[in-house]
């Protein structure tokens, strides 16, 4: 039947939540892999029943996972993420020079049209990529080789890579953003990788407008518009209609410009979603109350979404790859909370319900519409 | 030589592990480097879960205990005692008390 999947990445374990089309009644199937944190789990475009999860944890490190059935069964595949030749060295916090080191996966990103080629956002930053269903990666070293790889430092989060855009009209051309050295394109399917921050302005930088170092949070595309693409950054909400190549600021009249996660609206590629966030020291709604802000312009005039959403006493956050919409009509938009919220709505933003508000820290939100 | 191992049980998930104790045979000396050996080439799932993949260190919120003693910091080719080697003493993978 057709429906929506939600999959919920949480610090202890997954949840895969299920509706029909109308998304009024939800189903919560889990913990998958419970106790492990679940840094993201996402469905191939190619294959909906072929699901992928990065599962880690302090203890044991990076174990990967596939669903070859929706997520009904698991498999683990391949977790050797080896950074290729020379190691190198990155910022540390203290300005030291410290050599990479793998941590752990943060984001995954499955090719448009093959189940078993997907794309790998991993701390230390650097992508890798498999070709035979996750059973084994390989690291695209161009990226990481970037001459300006000593200047890359961590976010307060780590220095990960935590967004990948696969251009679907230009089949070459990858979009990586990594915390905190910005935003880099490859026009060679990843062979070669160039900064792409220009117009990007951060005053935690000694020079503001470096060509790297900003802590960039979230970029989302609309598959039908590739070259816009909309950037939440440590401060500031960003867009670039040249693909990159440029940006400009359209926070416009949000109450903060400060946040993680930005998506956009699945059938208008100039509706946009960000859920501002106080500040960086704060990392919770002001005042208390949680907003998602939607424009319809493609940003700078923002409208409040406030209806079901808690309205005073709420002091969570929502992370960078808690937000996804689905591709039902009217379109849904969804984003989970690090109090174990997920908030959907099923009109375009108008009205949220929580589908889900007792889960761990969430971490991630992806959706599938079947 | 046949060995017990105590594996916790997020790793028997990993690696589909239906009983607590796996039983393995390591060729002496039996020391924690020829143990772990063994378990991975058993179960490869289990790679990188206990200790690096390339340079073997161990895991920094892994222990490794056996006999009441822990032997987490202990020279990984060394041997281990003989009731860990002739199988009537397990070998315990732990998760440290400060991992979770």
């Amino acid at each position: 039947m057709p429906g929506v999947r939600v999959l919920v990445g949480t610090r202890k374990g997954a949840f895969i939540l299920t509706s029909n089309r109308k998304r009024e009644k939800w189903k919560i199937d889990g913990p998958l892999f419970p106790g492990w944190e679940i840094y993201h789990m996402t469905g191939s475009p190619a294959d909906p029943d072929r699901l992928y999860a990065s599962q880690t944890s302090a203890w044991f490190g990076q174990v990967m996972q596939r669903s070859d059935d929706g997520g009904k069964t698991w498999e683990t595949v391949g977790n050797d993420f080896h950074y290729e030749g020379e190691t190198g060295t990155h910022q540390y916090y203290d300005g030291s020079q410290k050599p990479w080191e793998f941590k752990r996966v943060w984001h995954l990103e499955p090719s448009l049209d093959d189940p078993d080629t997907v794309y790998a956002g991993v701390e230390d930053a650097a992508i890798f990529r498999t070709t035979d269903g996750g059973m084994t990666w390989s690291e695209m070293p161009g990226l990481r080789n970037h001459r300006s790889g000593p200047n890359w430092m961590p976010g307060a989060g780590g220095m990960c890579l935590h967004t990948i855009l696969l251009d679907p009209e230009n089949r070459g051309r990858i979009t990586i953003a990594i915390s905190a050295a910005g935003v880099f394109r490859s026009e060679d399917h990843g062979e070669t990788w160039a900064p792409s921050n220009k117009g990007l302005v951060s005053a935690q930088l000694p020079d503001p407008d470096a060509e790297v170092g900003h802590c960039v949070h979230c970029i989302a595309m609309h598959p039908s518009r590739p070259d816009t693409l909309f950037m939440q950054k440590h401060w500031d909400v960003m867009r670039s209609d040249d693909a990159g190549a440029t940006w400009y600021e359209i926070s416009g009249d949000l109450p903060t410009d400060f946040g993680f996660p930005i998506a956009v609206h699945a059938h208008d590629p100039d509706t946009v979603y960000v859920v501002p966030i106080k500040s960086d020291e704060h990392h919770f709604p002001p005042d208390g109350k949680l907003r998602v802000y939607r424009s319809r312009k493609g940003g700078n005039k923002w409208k409040e979404l406030k209806k079901g959403l808690p309205k005073k006493d709420c002091y969570v956050n929502v992370l960078r790859d808690a937000m996804a919409v689905d591709a039902a009509d009217p379109c849904g938009v969804y984003f989970g909370t690090t109090g174990g919220q997920v908030f959907a709505s099923n009109d375009e933003g108008d009205s949220w319900e929580a589908i889900a508000k007792y889960l761990p820290t969430v971490l991630s939100v992806e959706v599938q519409t079947l | 030589m046949t060995v017990r191992v105590v594996l916790p049980a997020q790793l028997r998930r990993v690696a589909d592990i239906a009983a607590a104790t796996v039983e393995l045979d390591v060729p002496p000396p039996v020391t924690q480097r020829a143990l772990l050996d063994a378990l991975e080439a058993r179960y490869p799932k289990l790679l990188g879960t206990t200790r690096d993949r390339r340079t073997k260190q161990r895991r920094a919120y892994i222990r490794f205990f056996a006999c009441r003693q822990d032997w987490s910091d202990a020279d990984p080719d060394a041997p281990l005692p003989d009731a860990v080697a002739c199988g009537d003493e397990a070998f315990l993978v732990v998760g440290a008390m400060s991992g979770g």
